[in-house]
């Protein structure tokens, strides 16, 4: 390969391949992420979701997608014209474009900034134009009032998300996401177990951002029609949901990489050699996963009602064969294409993790109120998260003064003096509250 | 980091930036609308921050996105959006004092290049690729090491200035 392209591009190429691809494959995934989130609801309601379009609604984000494109493209009368075109644009493009630092693996990213996760966190702040421009272009009331909620929530939930990375930052000592990674790596614990409170400060704050229920006020159809996006239909509707899934992939990926080992596979430093070849035990485990994916499927594919969906359902089984052979024969690939596919595999499998966690909570919890909303993000979490922050800095400050190495006694510590903290917040909220909502005397 | 600032993408690149700095802030000044002028504004600072990485000063870059792009411009808007901008359509944008201020211009252009010419023997600039790729460190070093006062007095001003203002709107409620 190297004879076919000249000197002075070849520090391009690869970039450039790795773009394309995560353009390419983002729009597919996030048509199957909601699949994923109707049959997640599906199964929590105790329902059976999408089944008509292929062999369990399989195909279903592809039917949505085509009617989404052939769709009469609406715009209202009194609408700004250039801004309600450039918002859905927007919203998608800054999505996409913080895919630029995400390390999918050791070698699978685009560029490793020196401050890669403030890129990102820069780049997916300013998704929020595409929200609130849009809300106003489309000069509609309900638009409007989604746009302004969207606002005033990203910009308090932004505060204690970003406070509740600093303590992972903090373990790390680096803003390079590739770094932050091989700091956990070197320091043998993925940095949940040592700054629990921090990740939990994350998930709450990653769900506010991505407006996702029980945060999703923007767009509260029983109060808004739609929030930002009532006047939006078509194709430019589909591009805000696609940067709001997008959205999501980048979150799960910044939790990923922060507190979840990134690309490492579970008990990473962990050797065990297979048999006395050199495949390590654990290597196998996606390999299995696959396998027993394909088995099922093939078990499942005679007993579709139609001819179509057992040929389809075959082929899914069919993919996860060619899957489980693709992980097999990396493990005996060179190491940096070994770790490449392993580390994209575990990846993906941690963020797909996260996002799942997204939609259990969506279908559990009711939508807050705004105010109680606007509580939760002043009165708890940003004090939690800055207290946070001091406990985990000093804390870390001792360990080097003392010789206190063990991480475990670190998490422990810090945890209890945090829950201590919670609990505290929590009563003096609730004795806020009952001051605030107690009757005229 | 592959290429050097000489490269002729670099310079290329420098006044793609520039070029859309200078248009948007004309273009954020004479429009009508104030959310058109808020845009134009985002898109300034945009290319300023691009004008920073282009310099490889990636952290002024990130810092110049998050806090004005994503901060304080979404709060611009915020307010924007909440007061009637049909009032602010039919103002009249410019008034007619032509004279004073081309007066004021010629004297302000006048004051800028005796400006330069002073200190014209400063205008030398070294080579701005003597820059640690580690950056980031060296401003966190600076900041809270060599002028550890003058951070925290610079806090503690924009403390206070919160507190002010928290104090200001609770009186009227």
């Amino acid at each position: 390969m190297n004879h076919l392209i000249p000197p002075s591009i070849l520090p391009y190429v690869l970039p450039v391949l790795y773009g394309v691809v995560i353009v390419a494959v983002l729009p597919l995934l996030a048509g199957y992420i909601v699949l994923l989130e109707r049959k997640v609801m599906a199964d929590m309601q105790a329902r059976l979701g999408p089944m008509r379009v292929g062999p369990h609604g399989l195909l279903q984000p592809i039917a949505d997608a085509l009617k989404l494109l052939i769709k009469e493209d609406i715009i209202p009368v009194k609408a700004d014209l250039f801004l309600f075109w450039c918002a859905p644009v927007l919203s998608v493009t800054m999505a996409l474009l913080a895919y630029a630092a995400i390390p999918f693996g050791p070698a699978f990213q685009i560029a490793d900034l020196n401050v890669g996760l403030l890129f990102i966190l820069a780049i997916s702040s300013l998704g929020i134009y595409g929200i609130v421009l849009g809300g106003w272009a489309s000069n509609s009331h309900y638009s409007l009032l989604g746009a302004l909620r969207s606002a005033a929530q990203l910009v308090s939930y932004e505060t204690a998300a970003g406070l509740a990375l600093v303590s992972a930052l903090m373990l790390a000592g680096s803003l390079s996401m590739k770094d932050i990674v091989q700091a956990q790596y070197d320091q043998g614990v993925w940095f949940i177990f040592v700054v629990p409170v921090g990740f939990f400060i994350y998930l709450v704050g990653s769900i506010a951002e991505t407006n996702r229920a029980p945060f999703d006020l923007p767009e509260a159809e029983s109060e808004l029609v739609a929030g930002y996006m009532t006047e939006y239909s078509g194709f430019r509707w589909a591009l805000y949901f696609l940067g709001e899934y997008a959205n999501m992939v980048v979150v799960a990926s910044i939790a990923t990489t922060l507190f979840l080992g990134g690309w490492l596979r579970p008990f990473a430093r962990y050797q065990d050699h297979l048999f006395g070849t050199s495949v390590e035990l654990l290597d196998i485990l996606p390999t299995i996963l696959f396998l027993g994916v394909a088995v099922y499927s093939f078990w499942l594919a005679p007993k579709q009602p139609v001819k179509i969906q057992k040929i389809v359902m075959a082929l899914v089984g069919g993919l996860c064969l060619v899957l489980a052979v693709g992980m097999a024969g990396a493990l005996f690939a060179p190491d940096a294409v070994r770790m490449g596919v392993h580390g994209a595999f575990w990846f993906l499998a941690k963020v797909f993790t996260y996002i799942y966690a997204f939609l259990w909570i969506r279908f559990t919890f009711p939508r807050y109120r705004f105010d109680q909303l606007m509580r939760l993000g002043w009165h708890f979490l940003i004090p939690l998260a800055l207290v946070n922050v001091v406990v985990v800095g000093t804390t870390i400050v001792l360990q080097q003064n003392w010789d206190w190495r063990h991480p475990m006694l670190t998490a422990i510590v810090t945890t209890a003096i945090m829950l201590g903290v919670a609990a505290f917040l929590g009563r003096e909220d609730k004795q806020h509250q009952a001051a605030v909502e107690a009757p005229e005397p | 980091m592959t290429g050097s600032a000489a490269s002729p993408i670099t310079s290329v690149l420098f006044y793609i930036f520039a070029l859309m700095a200078v248009a948007s802030a004309v273009l954020m000044v004479t429009r009508r609308n104030i959310i058109h002028s808020a845009v134009f504004l985002i898109t300034t600072l945009l290319a300023t921050a691009g004008i920073f990485l282009q310099l490889e000063a990636e952290f002024l870059f990130v810092v110049q996105i998050i806090l004005y792009v994503g901060g304080i411009m979404v709060l611009f808007v915020f307010v924007i959006m909440l007061v009637n901008l049909d009032v602010s359509l039919h103002l009249i944008q410019f008034n007619r004092q032509k004279y004073v201020a081309g007066v004021l211009a010629f004297v302000l252009t006048a004051q800028l290049l005796i400006a330069f010419w002073v200190g014209r023997s400063s205008l030398n600039l070294g080579d701005a690729r003597a820059m640690d790729p580690k950056n980031t460190e060296a401003v966190g070093q600076a900041l809270f090491q060599r002028y550890m006062l003058p951070f925290e007095i610079a806090s503690i001003l924009l403390l206070v200035a919160m507190i002010g203002a928290v104090v200001m709107a609770k009186r009227r409620v």
